[in-house]
């Protein structure tokens, strides 16, 4: 295996040019430098105006989404030598904004989390003396999955419908929201719905799928939005059908 | 999408890129997406057809005779064959999306997808069994 490795970076630097350009930097390759180690190298000993995000290192913070080789994947998970030989190419997550070289505006997917509520709604707060919501194992399952969302956002960079249009609230805002309408503890599941159930909301996603792919943690959003697809498509024949008693 | 921001120092620019006109080349998924997508105006042509069937039918035995004439034009067959692949191509989406959709629970347990998705195979298999018995043998 080749000891070093080519990595072409996208370099975005709006007090210089108003242009993306590739700029290349040759580092270290051993087996267990991730790409982010490649992108720190090149931080600390070749040029220090690169900029990117990175925090916890170990594939559970969620910032160091970027596009390798043009899949968007965690570059802390990503292991340099799946690319020896190289050269291999990094450029910041496709769909958003660049604010300089591979860090995204990411201010869209921030307002669009809020409004699905990602938090626990109950009508009636008991109180604390009542004890805990208590919850079984079943119940949990039921939502665990979508729980392990970390907010990298890959499904949004991989999803052509929110290249396109930017309006689609997105993968990982419905997977949250069904983190939520799923848990036994919510009672939040109808105000969600007025979010969801809006043209950019499910209906916007025709299941491409790859937002399931590139899922670093396995959450399954093309899962989630088809799921509440059939939700709100039952809650519309019944409130169609039945009285609204009934409902 | 976020406004327009001025830039200051230190509020840069922003890089909007738009996607390439080619995007749908890119990934596998995404030509089969736009496939599917072009490709509903097959499925839209295999409703019309249906359609015309049912009203040939209802017309009358001469009428039935005169709508299998005019199907049996060599560009309505090679149209028609088209638009069989585009609907199997529709049909497995459907079949490979219901368990993602679905979530069946039986005695407090969720049935594997495998199951559910081997279920809707199973029942397109027997559908189009019966429908073979019926116009070739029945």
């Amino acid at each position: 295996m080749a000891d070093r490795i080519t990595i072409q970076v996208a370099r975005y630097r709006p007090e210089e040019e108003g242009v993306q350009t590739l700029q290349e930097y040759e580092v270290p390759c051993p087996k267990d430098w991730v790409v982010l180690d490649g992108l720190n190298y090149i931080k600390d000993r070749l040029d220090g105006s690169l900029s990117f995000r990175w925090s916890c290192r170990m594939g559970v913070c969620g910032s160091c989404g970027m596009n390798v080789n043009g899949e968007p994947k965690l570059t802390c998970e990503t292991f340099l030598s799946e690319y020896a030989g190289g050269p291999v190419r990094i450029e910041p997550l496709r769909n958003f904004p660049v604010i300089r070289d591979l860090v995204v505006e990411i201010g869209d997917f921030m307002r669009k989390l809020v409004r699905v509520k990602p938090w626990i709604v109950r009508d009636h707060e008991k109180p604390v003396s009542e004890g805990e919501y208590l919850q079984t194992p079943d119940q949990l399952d039921e939502f665990k999955q979508f729980s392990m969302c970390i907010n990298c956002m890959l499904c949004y960079s991989a999803c052509p419908i929110y290249g396109l249009e930017p309006a689609f609230i997105g993968p990982a805002a419905i997977a949250l929201a069904q983190r939520y309408n799923l848990d036994s503890r919510d009672e939040g599941s109808h105000e969600r719905m007025d979010v969801l159930s809006e043209h950019d909301g499910i209906w916007g996603c025709t299941f491409v799928g790859e937002c399931t792919q590139v899922c670093p943690k396995h959450v399954d959003p093309a899962g989630a939005i088809q799921r509440y697809k059939l939700t709100a498509a039952l809650e519309g024949l019944k409130s169609f059908v039945l009285p609204r008693s009934a409902r | 999408m976020s406004g327009r921001a001025a830039y200051t120092e230190y509020h840069p620019r922003w890089l909007r890129r738009r996607p390439s006109t080619y995007w749908w080349l890119e990934r596998r998924a995404y030509l089969s997406f736009i496939t599917r997508e072009l490709s509903s105006i097959f499925i839209a042509w295999f409703v019309v057809y249906l359609l015309l069937f049912v009203r040939a039918v209802s017309l009358g035995h001469a009428r039935y005779l005169e709508f299998v004439v005019w199907s049996r034009h060599p560009v309505v067959m090679v149209l028609n064959v088209v638009t069989l692949f585009f609907v199997v191509y529709h049909a497995v989406t459907w079949f490979n999306l219901a368990p993602k959709a679905m979530v069946v629970h039986v005695r407090g347990k969720r049935l594997p997808a495998s199951l559910i998705s081997a279920s809707n195979y199973g029942a397109w298999v027997v559908a189009t069994a019966f429908l073979l018995w019926l116009v070739l043998g029945g």
